[in-house]
């Protein structure tokens, strides 16, 4: 099934952050916006929910810190509870200072790598991805937004774009596709 | 303008006669003799039966000392007549601490040229006018410790000094006259720029043409800021560390400015919350109460840092001379001792970790006073074991010291917001910190 899109483009972000926020007070249905850079706001205006990867984050520091005490703890008090250099390694406790500066790296490297391998897969980046850039010019200095004509009138919706301040405006026939 | 409520002004001085009568019921109850700290002893070994008998024995032992029977009793005597001085001691610096980390926070506002804090400046002015009577009596504590009207520095009494060969090879550095030079030089230099930072920050008010004044505080406070480095190393090294003259530690200074400035900054925090919710800063917003809690998050684990680093490293040599400081800490203060990581880490951690708590007023709050609570005990288990040893405890005297001062720093800080607006309207970033927002 073939959907209509509008492509608006605009050279600016603060008409862009305008023309986000007319749209979406008409109720039109914003399908994505492509920025050359972060607008600072642009999700707020958009009304895209709040990114939990921060609480991943902290369960996967939590993780971490697990599997560095639940190491230690087998390998230098359970397993083979050497005398090194006189270190009590009788309890886990009694030796901990020794084990902080792993438990401490251990927590950071699982926070940090899990949690961007976890942006990578949601976000659907890796090598050799196709880029799903609708208009070059979008990484440079253009910005677009892709709105859903679906049922909507489009010379209406057309007009209200333009409106906005687009400096252009294309209709796309878009093939169902996979994303 | 604000204006000083007489329920406040009443509080104050409530908690400030309230502390000063306990206060001096804890130094009137020391022993003054070797007997009466029998007397104390046999009394309170009474209260338990198989108790008092094993205390018997202990007693006993001690008779039969080769040193004599009496040295025991006589080594408490001494910690029991420095209980109230030393808990004198930690209320007052604890306080003056606090104000001395808000100015060197101030100072690194300016020098940074940070675009969020301008609004909450005159909070930190009025936190800053502790400095002068708290400095002052601090001063004057220090003077009588150091000329040894009480036995709160061992060194400088001379009678230890002569029996004391390392204490001798410090005496250098270590006597009272270069004690309270140094104090002076200290204070002086840091109530100087307190003096000249608020003249500045007033006359910019009404003058903010070429921001001349302003350009004057942001030289003052880059100068301040070197010369602040140096002299709270020095400090810490004086007024806390040579309670135990025989340890030494390179980062001493950095861990005790990692203890001022969070407590400063949590005063900072708790000050403006509490003025916001009178209505008295409506250009405060709640992204100036999620920084202020970021610093008080970040600065709580740099403590920790410290703290660890300063731990481990001296646990893992484990030199007789240097881990002395921490057996007897982990051995007589264990639960200060740890229970301080607990209030100053791990609560501050878990608590305010979150973006979204850090903008709830009462979260903040909560936290702030776990991390100020954690930080006297920090002060606590600096000076307490060189000074009273075993004989700790957190009673009459160390309450009442701590309310002794509070009463007067919240006087004195309630007290100086009246004395100008509490926005610093010339501040050439005034208009940034007010529509600040994260």
């Amino acid at each position: 099934m073939a959907s209509k899109v509008i492509h608006a483009l605009y050279t600016d972000d603060d008409v862009l952050m305008d023309a986000v926020k007319k749209v979406r007070s008409e109720h039109y249905h914003i399908e994505e916006v492509y920025c050359p850079f972060p607008v600072h706001g642009l999700d707020k205006a958009m009304g895209l929910p709040h990114t939990r990867l921060a609480i991943t984050a902290f369960m996967y520091g939590c993780v971490g810190l697990t599997v560095a005490i639940t190491m230690m703890n087998y390998i230098m008090i359970e397993d083979w509870p050497q005398n090194i250099g006189g270190k009590p390694s009788f309890s886990f406790i009694e030796n901990m200072p020794a084990f902080v500066p792993i438990m401490f790296e251990l927590t950071v490297f699982f926070a940090a790598h899990l949690m961007v391998i976890t942006f990578y897969m949601r976000s659907k980046l890796w090598p050799f991805k196709e880029a799903e850039n609708p208009d070059v010019r979008t990484t440079d200095d253009h910005f677009l937004m892709e709105v859903d004509a679906g049922h909507h009138d489009v010379n209406a919706l057309t007009s209200l774009l333009t409106d906005t301040g687009a400096v252009e405006i294309k209709v796309i026939d878009k093939e169902e596709d996979n994303h | 303008m604000y204006t000083l409520s007489n329920r406040l002004r009443l509080f104050s001085f409530i908690l400030m006669i309230v502390g000063g009568i306990g206060l001096i019921s804890g130094f009137l109850s020391t022993p003054k003799s070797i007997e009466e700290v029998k007397e104390m002893m046999a009394a309170h070994d009474a209260h338990g039966e198989g108790h008092g008998a094993a205390a018997q024995d202990h007693g006993n032992e001690h008779a039969d000392d080769a040193h004599g029977g009496d040295a025991h009793y006589e080594h408490v005597l001494h910690q029991l007549q420095n209980k109230p001085w030393a808990a004198l001691y930690v209320a007052a610096f604890f306080f003056f601490m606090i104000a001395l980390g808000v100015l060197a926070f101030y100072a690194i506002q300016f020098a940074a040229q940070a675009g969020w804090s301008p609004v909450l400046f005159r909070v930190m002015e009025a936190i800053t006018a502790y400095l002068v009577p708290g400095g002052i009596i601090l001063f004057v504590i220090l003077a009588l410790s150091g000329f040894h009207v009480n036995h709160l520095f061992v060194w400088a009494d001379p009678e230890v000094v002569a029996h004391d060969k390392l204490i001798q090879g410090k005496a250098g550095w270590l006597n009272g006259t270069g004690f309270i030079i140094r104090a002076a030089i200290f204070l002086g230099g840091w109530l100087l720029y307190r003096h000249f930072a608020v003249k500045y920050s007033r006359k910019q008010d009404e003058d903010s043409t070429g921001n001349k004044w302003y350009k004057k505080s942001f030289k003052i406070s880059a100068g301040f800021l070197v010369f602040f480095i140096y002299t709270e190393s020095m400090m810490s090294w004086d007024w806390i560390m040579s309670f135990d003259p025989h340890w030494f530690s390179t980062l001493f200074g950095w861990y005790v400015f990692a203890s001022l400035f969070v407590s400063g900054i949590t005063t900072i925090a708790l000050i403006t919350i509490y003025l916001k919710s009178k209505g008295y800063l409506e250009f405060v917003n709640n992204s100036h109460i999620h920084d202020l809690a970021k610093f008080m998050f970040g600065i709580s684990i740099f403590w920790t840092y410290l703290w660890f680093s300063q731990f481990m490293l001296i646990w893992y040599s484990n030199i007789p001379e240097e881990v002395t400081y921490f057996i007897t800490r982990i051995e007589d203060y264990k639960l200060p001792f740890f229970g301080m990581l607990v209030m100053n880490f791990i609560f501050p951690l878990l608590v305010l970790m979150n973006s979204d708590f850090k903008r709830v007023n009462w979260f903040v709050v909560m936290a702030g006073i776990v991390i100020l609570c954690g930080h006297y005990i920090d002060v606590f288990n600096m000076v307490m074991p060189a000074t009273v040893g075993e004989s700790w405890f957190i009673g009459i005297s160390e309450i009442s010291a701590v309310l002794l001062f509070l009463g007067l720093f919240l006087f004195v800080v309630f007290r100086a917001l009246t004395k100008a607006p509490l926005l610093a309207k010339g501040n050439p970033y005034l208009e940034e910190s007010k529509h600040f927002h994260y």
